[in-house]
């Protein structure tokens, strides 16, 4: 099963290389980890989709708990999280596939950020499983770039996650 | 304003250090030079790995963080193999390395080493400071990260620029890291589970590890055992946690351990384990254990809870805190049943003491060893059989017996005697090792010397890699590769090259005033044991 793990860490040098580093030397699998800085200039927070089970997801709060730098730990409940994805993808296209690339893009809800006389390069922010549908959809013209960022996650509602207690 | 190099050594002044073990080299020059100007001692080790294993055994005597020197590129390299014993056993050891200067980190420049890189998944801690106005609160934060909540190492890499820079030197009194809290006082609730299941229990049993040490709790452990009449096992790092000679002692646990112990661990109905992690070599079935068996775990790190074995009833906190929230509340009762089930047990399995022809019986000898010391007297067992007759045998009623459990280095017990005896000048110190890994550590014989540090040396001689070989034996048809020590130098005649006294036996009937000699003699001593290269591990 795949887990949703928010982590706010000190925004210093090295920190991402301790938590990406744990997650190697004990095994655990990532799927994809996201990092960026908060409202506040000192503190990064990073997220992790971990694949695994009850026992491994435990360990892995436990474990990044351990590491000086990392001041919370949360695993978001998938029926409370809010999850997306950005994604790039060039795709070859010639001026007859234009139309129909258009088309799904519009259906996606997708963007189209830059355009050349033999590929279109498409821009779409949404879920893992719905960027996998456009990336289907989009395979068939020829896909020549894919660039994902890794999921950012957050909770619904008013739950917030914070340094403070 | 004063230079880095110096306000590293005012801090070192500034946590207690009086002595301080190390190797230098060019970019750790400035701090050395500073360090001319102190009252710290400085012990120069003949190997950097020495000066860590040194530190470690000087921390596990003063329960405090102890420092260790190197320099950068392969003086730092050297000290990993020590940083990561530490980290396995949880000693608060802070190793200082230098570094090439900071304009030239990442440019592959001579000696220059990511050793904080290198070390990232066995220390507690690193830090790479780039910024010399920071030493203060990083050797302050370092100190308090080593020796608080689960102990460990912590490494300080500083660039040679840095060191040289002046600073306004201001020791910070006290310590925020807003990220790090290790809880100490047992949740109530968790507290009144445990009460509960000890006065159900018909066969409790405890079970120490090295964290009992650390927290200093081996009193309050003995104090619960004696109030609820709960016998007591220890891993292979609880060794000595309450004395050995106890009644309500039975050993070790473990596929080295004691009968008694082990079956202490198999029939028992309630488990208290007490900063234990449930290593491998220690409980080789958890999964069979934490289905049998209630577990109680308590231990100061909550990752440890349910990573190798599921307990009933977790307890994150400072053990020796715990354990008096347990006493206070907990009523007296009788398990003397139980007790004699398992004394029974004890004494009917009488360990061979037989005397051999032309060797050494090393399970006798370490037992008249034992009785030879003095009371509170530090034994330092080294890894392979030498570690295990050691473990076994020890009897000192309130002495400390010290090795490298969790990782197992061979090499760890000559310097570790050594940082033990000048932790604790008063007390005698003894290394117990091999001939194979004495082999890997005789270069401090030099520094014993030079030191004048009178730790004495037992060195068990049977010519072989005696553990390997007895796995060879009985996991590998008995065939035979890279075990044998063939033509192992004149032990004593090398440590007589290094003016160290020393002498050799190959009977037990010279052992006993083989040990006089030795514990009379004012300075350090080698004694080496000839023992039959057949000799049994249990
Ligand atoms: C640094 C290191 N290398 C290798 C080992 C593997 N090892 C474990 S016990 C042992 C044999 C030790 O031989 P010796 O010191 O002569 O002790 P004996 O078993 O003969 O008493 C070895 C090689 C180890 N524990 N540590
Ligand atoms: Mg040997």
């Amino acid at each position: 099963m795949k887990y949703t793990i928010s982590i706010l860490v000190e925004n210093h040098p090295g920190v991402l290389s301790r938590v990406s580093g744990l997650f190697s030397r004990r095994s655990f699998n990532i799927d994809s980890l996201a990092v960026g800085v908060t409202d506040d200039p000192t503190v990064s927070r990073i997220t992790i989709i971990v694949d695994g089970n009850e026992y491994t997801v435990e360990q892995v709060e436990k474990q990044l708990n351990k590491l000086i730098d990392v001041i919370k730990v949360k695993t978001l409940a998938p029926a409370e999280t809010i999850s997306r994805e950005l994604l790039l993808v060039k795709v070859a296209a010639g001026a007859a596939e234009r139309g129909e690339i258009m088309n799904i893009v519009r259906i996606t809800d997708s963007k189209i950020c830059d355009i050349s006389r033999t590929t279109m390069t498409i821009e779409a922010s949404d879920t893992t499983e719905r960027l996998e549908t456009l990336l289907e959809l989009l395979r068939p013209y020829g896909l020549r770039e894919v660039i994902r960022t890794g999921t950012i996650a957050t909770q619904r509602g008013s739950d917030f996650i914070t340094v403070k207690k | 304003m004063i230079s880095a190099a110096e306000a590293m050594v005012k801090c070192l002044e500034k946590e207690g250090i009086k002595t301080v073990f190390g190797y230098p080299g060019a970019a750790i020059c400035p701090f050395y030079d500073a360090l001319a100007d102190s009252g710290i001692r400085h012990v120069l080790v003949r190997q950097e790995q020495n000066g860590g294993h040194a530190a470690n055994g000087y921390a596990r005597i003063t329960g405090k963080p102890a420092v260790c020197i190197a320099t950068s590129g392969p003086g730092a390299t050297n000290l990993i193999t020590a940083i990561a014993t530490a980290y396995m056993d949880s000693i608060p050891v802070v190793a200082i390395t230098g570094q090439v200067n900071s304009d030239l980190l990442g440019r592959d420049v001579f000696q220059e080493a990511d050793i904080t890189g290198a070390v990232e998944s066995f220390v507690k801690h690193s830090y790479l400071v780039k910024n010399a106005e920071d030493i203060p609160r990083i050797f302050k934060e370092a100190f308090y990260i080593a020796g608080s909540g689960r102990p460990g190492p912590v490494l300080i890499d500083v660039p040679m620029d840095v060191q040289k820079v002046p600073i306004a030197f201001d020791y910070p009194k006290s310590i925020s890291i807003r990220s790090y809290n290790p809880s100490t006082k047992g949740h109530p609730v968790q507290i009144k589970r445990v009460i509960a299941a000890i006065s159900e229990a018909e066969k409790p049993l405890i079970c120490a590890g090295g964290g009992v040490f650390a927290a200093d709790a081996g009193g309050e452990l003995l104090e619960l055992a004696q109030k609820c009449s709960i016998p007591i096992v220890t891993t292979m790092m609880g060794i000595s946690a309450v004395p050995v000679d106890h009644p309500l002692y039975f050993g070790m646990i473990g596929s080295h351990g004691k009968k008694a112990a082990n079956t202490a661990l198999l029939t028992a109905d309630l488990l208290i384990l007490i900063g234990a992690r449930v290593g491998d070599r220690a409980v080789s079935t958890p999964g069979i254990l934490e289905k049998r068996t209630k577990i109680i775990h308590i231990d100061i790190d909550p990752a440890e809870i349910g990573k190798n074995m599921e307990a009933a009833i977790p307890l994150v906190g400072d053990a020796s805190i715990i354990l008096k929230q347990i006493i206070d509340k907990v009523a007296p009762c009788d398990h003397s049943a139980w007790n004699a089930e398992l004394n029974a047990l004890k004494t009917s399995i009488v360990p061979d003491m037989e005397e051999r022809p032309r060797t050494v019986n090393p399970k006798a000898f370490i037992t008249l060893l034992s009785q030879k010391l003095n009371d509170n007297a530090v034994v330092v067992a080294d890894v392979g059989q030498n570690q295990i007759w050691t473990a076994n045998q020890f009897m000192v009623p309130h002495g400390r017996f010290l090795t490298s459990g969790g990782m197992g280095t061979m090499g760890y017990s000559v310097p570790a005697a050594m940082g033990a005896k000048l932790a604790d000048p008063g007390r005698q110190v003894i290394a117990v090792c091999g001939d194979g890994s004495f082999q890997m550590q005789m270069m401090e014989l030099a520094t014993i010397r030079q030191h004048d540090i009178p730790v004495k040396i037992i060195v068990m001689k049977n010519q072989r890699l005696g553990m390997v070989r007895e796995l060879q034996t009985k996991g590998y048809h008995d065939r035979q590769i890279a075990v044998d020590l063939e033509n192992v130098p004149d032990i004593p005649k090398l440590a007589a090259a290094y003016g160290i006294p020393a002498k050799s036996i190959t009977s037990l009937k010279d052992a006993g005033s083989a040990i006089d000699e030795m514990l009379a003699a004012d300075g350090p001593y080698l004694l080496e044991c000839i023992v039959d290269p057949d000799e049994a591990t249990l």
